[in-house]
């Protein structure tokens, strides 16, 4: 809601300037967003009028305009289209100083001299609008201060109205509210009844009720829709943001911003017959004041006559029933529409216009009669006419109810923490122009017509705090029993993960939840992934099903920005369609590139590998504590290396294993499509997984010797030694401590095609010293059992 | 091992002047020695079987018996003195290459130190640690829920039914008529008291998402949802909790305003602004006491328990906290941005 401070102070007159006013509105929920002033700084301009205009002799688009101040004559070159003789206009003198100090002298243009300056509204400040010169009213005074002339000592507010304040949506209404938080007197303008003058009229006819249950229509005849609107009123909806385009529209939307009651006014001549208030047929036609053409749908309210729609009610009138500058006379509407019925109508059509907005929100149901006898006051006085009788249609029974609300004293106390004094309670409450009774525990309550957010006990409260004042209000500290959280221990929060990634060279990335559908087909070519029906862009369309194509996007971004050593991790919601429905997964992801250190003296500058984030990823398995459960297998990814990949799984309660994420380096064409520089490797794993730890449990220590023997086993190159290293474990009998791998080895000495590997195994018993028959019987059994199984040969 | 020298001299007369010479001798050699073979073999010369000074003690029997005490005690003393010159010079010795090698091993202690350097947490994570671990300390325990959520949690039974005027105010990405994004974290109260009894204290962390990306607008971003309900809970405890909150994270005792607002979903509703010190004020959070209707539809009794809920924008707070001017630099995870504020 734009407005003029000066409008408001006409109504209403607190002893408060405007840095007051500004924040006493904050302050009491209606926010406002802006206070500036009506016009820019400027100084010595005055109402001028041209007296002659002629062409310029060295420019076609310039004009030597002869400009008299009412005093002297100034000869004034001017390039403004609309330069013309008899035009009254911004004169800057010499010597006036426009808007960014910007000083008006004397000057030459194209060796003509120009004494002053003829100013548009946007040199001065005023709007935008730079189309040409100010053209101000015939009857202006010449030589005027066009400050004083205009009233430009004026602040504009611009309040971000909440929707349940609609009551707020007007002048009328602002007053109200400045009144009562200033227990101040609200001063509206002499309400006048304008009597019929002619018998004409209309039928109207409300055939859905609910959605319109009261509808005003009046004949005036004889409209000089010619006749110019007036400065004041010109200028009273420039400041509310509305431009002037005929007097007729001038009054409807004045009326409007005055009382908060939107009206339309129909060209009576291009009506056919009654009006008739009601829902429109499927895909019936109607083309809006703005052209566009509607298939209207059957929820729609329309405005129609015995033959066509011709306005979508409370939203916006039709092209085709509409004034036009040779429009004589008019039908005038001011009408009360359900906010329910037209709640998402406009929105649904793409429209949002002064009106719906009010309309939505709730416009007081009993401001009807006056806003018609305000709308054809006004009009008469400018464009003259006959006007008929006012015809009202309404349906009592389906104007909004306002039951009365219980206010209990004690309610009150509790959910504010202090007792206010009774009167205290109910001056607040009658401010606001609710009737109030005293029973004793509570209050009854009547509510009026013009309050759409008063129906319950707890919008009373409101009322009372907000006019009390929220800063005026106790504080304390909340007392509650203490209760002791629960925190298991075997979970592995998220914050030791990240601070373990961290640790690690690790920075967390956070990156956008919806992705590319072509990136999603890269890393997920199985999966149909959920799409948003109204994305931003198509970049940011399907939700992810992994974060992989998120950090990769953010490799990319950082090498195009010279960053070729990229550690990055993410943790969020992947979002995967499944027969069950949509599975919403929390997930750990990583990525690495580049060198493994920075760049420094001490390092080699050595490029990360697979073994690099098969490590960190390690670390995170170590933070829970149980050995053993996790297994990484030869795996094949779309989007990954096919030699350099692994799936990770875990093993379960039941003993299965269940695959729970990926590790390995991304596929060559992945990163060639991305235009990726340096090699990168990523892993992705359930979050959930990684959290489920166990407790540590404490064994007795050994004081006996540890017996250890190395191993050099010859096997196919291709061998996975994860599964040797396993069978060792499973074949090292029960005191077996430990299994290391301590060399892997191709090359000299070693027959083509084959690897020879060197294992160190670690005995140790509970009680007792070891034998060397012992060891070496397990020994033999780990190496039969290589053999079997891996073909492997012991190195000689 | 005698060296020659001794075996040519053999011991002669007890006399004084003799005793002397035989120790400035040893002590002069001793002075010159150095390394501990040297050493030793001095050792060897003067106090060894055969050596010069031991091999007095065997001539004492050449005197007679009344002087033999005293000068065997003489020989003893002068042996003593060349034993501790000995230590002495073996310590000298020891030092002076202990010195030696600490000199070799010195190092630059300026150059850079060998090692992985650390990462960081996100901002918006060190942001919504920290609220946590203030809210943590009163008790309230963390709740989370679904970012693809329904139009009831996310909307109905917030008292938002559709096509509510506040309905424009989230610009809601949907995937059809009843399933969205979430635009803000309240939908995990709703969740948590359908499943739980009062009292309850949760703050609700979490990505939302809204349709509108510009300077100042993300279409994903972090709020943090605060509710506590438990009987007897007024607006002044609202304000209190807020204003411990704003204090203990900006570390100032700064001035807060609490402003009237509208959310559907309480009443009276509240937005918070702060004043940093400029004098301008500054929103942070929006807040209230949970709507009546609110607790009707969770099934909770409204006459019984009161309570309230607020929520705030996590990028927000930390644009405030460490000073970031552009809201889109939390999304593109450069590793300069990200570096600075880890």
């Amino acid at each position: 809601m734009k407005f003029s401070e000066l409008w408001l102070r006409e109504w209403v007159n607190p002893a408060l300037d405007s840095d007051g006013l500004e924040m006493q509105l904050s302050l009491a929920g209606l926010e406002v967003d802006e206070c500036q002033p009506a016009a820019g700084e400027f100084s010595g301009v005055v109402v001028g009028e041209i007296i002659k205009a002629e062409p310029h002799p060295n420019a076609d688009k310039l004009q030597v305009c002869t400009v008299s101040d009412g005093e002297q004559e100034h000869q004034v070159v001017c390039g403004a289209p609309n330069a013309r003789t008899g035009l009254k206009t911004a004169f800057a003198r010499i010597g006036a100083v426009l808007p960014g100090d910007f000083k008006i002298k004397k000057a030459k243009l194209r060796q003509v001299e120009s004494q002053g300056m003829l100013s548009s509204e946007k040199e001065l400040g005023l709007s935008d609008n730079h189309e040409g010169i100010m053209e101000l009213p015939e009857d202006a005074t010449l030589g005027q201060d066009l400050r004083f002339y205009l009233n430009l000592n004026d602040m504009l507010f611009d309040v971000d109205l909440t929707p349940n304040r609609s009551d707020c949506l007007s002048i009328a209404g602002m007053a109200r509210e400045v009144g009562v938080l200033n227990r101040t007197r609200v001063n509206p303008p002499i309400f006048k009844r304008v009597p019929a003058d002619i018998d004409d009229s209309i039928e109207i006819t409300l055939q859905a009720p609910q959605a319109c249950p009261k509808y005003l229509g009046r004949v005036i005849k004889g409209v000089n829709i010619q006749a110019a609107t007036p400065i004041w009123m010109k200028e009273k909806l420039r400041r509310s943001g509305i431009r002037s385009l005929d007097p007729v529209v001038d009054v409807t939307n004045y009326v409007m911003l005055e009382l908060g009651q939107p009206l339309h006014a129909f060209d009576l001549a291009r009506l056919d017959g009654g009006i008739q208030v009601r829902m429109a047929t499927k895909d019936e036609k109607l083309t809006l004041l703005d052209g566009a053409e509607l298939a209207l749908s059957e929820d729609t309210l329309v405005i129609a006559d015995e033959k066509k729609a011709l306005a979508l009610a409370g939203i916006m009138g039709g092209e085709d029933s509409g004034c036009t500058p040779e429009t004589q006379d008019i039908l005038l509407e001011v009408a009360f529409f359900d906010p329910l019925a037209l709640a998402g109508k406009a929105r649904d059509y793409g429209l949002h216009t002064d009106a719906s907005h009010r309309f939505e929100r709730g416009v007081d149901f009993q401001l009807q009669e006056r806003a018609m006898e305000r709308a054809t006051e006004l009009l008469l006085e400018i464009t003259g006419g006959q006007p008929g009788p006012v015809v009202e249609a309404v349906e009592e029974n389906h104007l909004p109810q306002r039951p009365d609300v219980t206010l209990r004293k004690k309610r009150l106390e509790q959910l504010l923490a202090v007792r206010l004094a009774d009167s205290e309670v109910e001056d607040i409450l009658s401010r606001l122009g609710l009737e109030v009774t005293d029973q004793g525990e509570a209050w009854l309550v009547k509510v009026p017509s013009y309050r759409f957010d008063i129906s319950l006990e707890v919008d009373l409260i409101e009322e009372v705090a907000r006019v009390y004042g929220y800063d005026q209000l106790p504080v304390k500290a909340p007392k509650a029993s203490l209760l002791l959280q629960s925190q298991p221990e075997s979970h592995i929060s998220l914050r030791q993960l990240r601070s373990t990634l961290v640790a690690r060279g690790y920075q967390e990335a956070v990156t956008y939840s919806f992705i590319d559908p072509k990136w999603s087909r890269v890393f997920d070519p199985e999966v149909t992934p959920l799409a948003l029906a109204n994305p931003i862009s198509t970049e940011l369309s399907v939700m992810r099903t992994s974060l992989l194509p998120g950090l990769t996007k953010a490799l990319s971004h950082n090498q195009k920005r010279q960053q070729s050593r990229v550690r990055l991790f993410e943790s969020g919601l992947r979002f995967l369609p499944t027969d069950q429905g949509l599975v919403q997964e929390p997930l750990l992801a990583g990525l690495i590139s580049g060198s493994r250190l920075p760049e420094s003296w001490h390092s080699q500058g050595e490029s990360v590998d697979f073994y690099d984030i098969k490590g960190d990823l390690e670390a995170l398995l170590a933070l829970n504590a149980a050995p053993g459960s996790w297994q990484f297998r030869p795996a094949q990814h779309p989007a990954l290396h096919p030699g350099q990949t692994a799936e990770v799984l875990r093993q379960q309660q039941d003993g299965q294993w269940l695959a729970v994420g990926w590790v390995g380096a991304l596929h060559p064409q992945v990163a060639k499509q991305l235009d990726l520089r340096n090699q990168a490797y990523v892993f992705e794993v359930r979050l959930e997984s990684l959290q489920a730890g166990e407790i540590p449990r404490f064994k007795s220590l050994s004081r006996f010797p540890e017996m250890r023997r190395d191993l050099a086993v010859i096997v196919d190159q291709h061998q996975a030694v994860g599964e040797l290293l396993q069978e060792a474990e499973n074949q090292g009998g029960e005191w077996l401590q430990k299994v290391t791998l301590f060399d892997v080895y191709q090359g000299k000495g070693v027959a083509e095609g084959k690897k020879s590997l060197a294992l160190g195994l670690t005995w140790q018993h509970p009680s007792r010293t070891l034998t060397d028959e012992e060891i070496n019987a397990q020994v033999d059994q780990i190496v039969t059992a290589f053999s079997q199984s891996f073909a492997a040969e012991l190195r000689s | 091992m005698d060296t020659p020298s001794s075996q040519s001299q053999t011991p002669t007369a007890l006399d004084d002047a003799t005793l002397e010479a035989r120790v400035k001798q040893a002590l002069d050699q001793l002075a010159q020695a150095n390394d501990s073979q040297a050493l030793d073999q001095l050792r060897v010369q003067y106090l060894g079987k055969k050596g010069e000074l031991t091999s007095l003690l065997k001539s004492l029997g050449q005197l007679p018996a009344e002087e033999r005490p005293k000068a065997g005690e003489k020989i003893n003393q002068a042996k003593q003195k060349v034993q501790e010159a000995i230590n002495q010079r073996k310590e000298l010795l020891e030092q002076e290459a202990l010195n030696a090698q600490l000199a070799a091993e010195a190092v630059d202690v300026t150059l850079p130190g060998r090692s992985q350097p650390s990462g960081g947490i996100h901002p918006v994570t060190r942001t919504l640690a920290r609220i946590e671990d203030f809210f943590g300390t009163l008790g309230f325990t963390v709740a989370e829920g679904p970012e693809v959520e329904d139009d009831y949690h996310n909307f109905e039974a917030l008292n938002i039914p559709a096509h509510h005027p506040a309905r424009a105010m989230h610009d809601t990405f949907y995937f059809d008529a009843h399933t969205l994004l979430r635009t803000h974290t309240s939908p995990v109260q709703v969740r948590t008291m359908e499943d739980q009894q009062p009292p309850i204290r949760i703050i609700c962390p979490g990505r939302v998402y809204r349709c509108d990306s510009d300077m100042t607008h993300s279409p994903m971003f972090h709020q943090v949802e605060g509710l506590l309900v438990d009987e007897n809970i007024s607006f002044a405890d609202l304000k209190g909790i807020l204003q411990q909150f704003l204090r203990a994270f900006f570390e100032q005792d700064l001035r807060v305003r609490f402003r009237p607002s509208y959310f559907p979903f309480t009443e009276p509703s509240i937005e918070v602004d702060v004043d940093r010190g400029d004098g301008r004020w500054l929103e942070v959070l929006g807040c209230g006491m949970v709507h009546p209707r609110v607790f009707e539809m969770s099934g909770i009794d409204p006459e019984k328990y009161t309570g309230f809920a607020f929520g705030m924008g996590v990028e927000r707070l930390a644009m405030l906290r460490y000073g970031v001017d552009d809201l889109r630099l939390f999304f593109d995870n450069d590793v300069k941005f990200l570096d600075q504020l880890s």
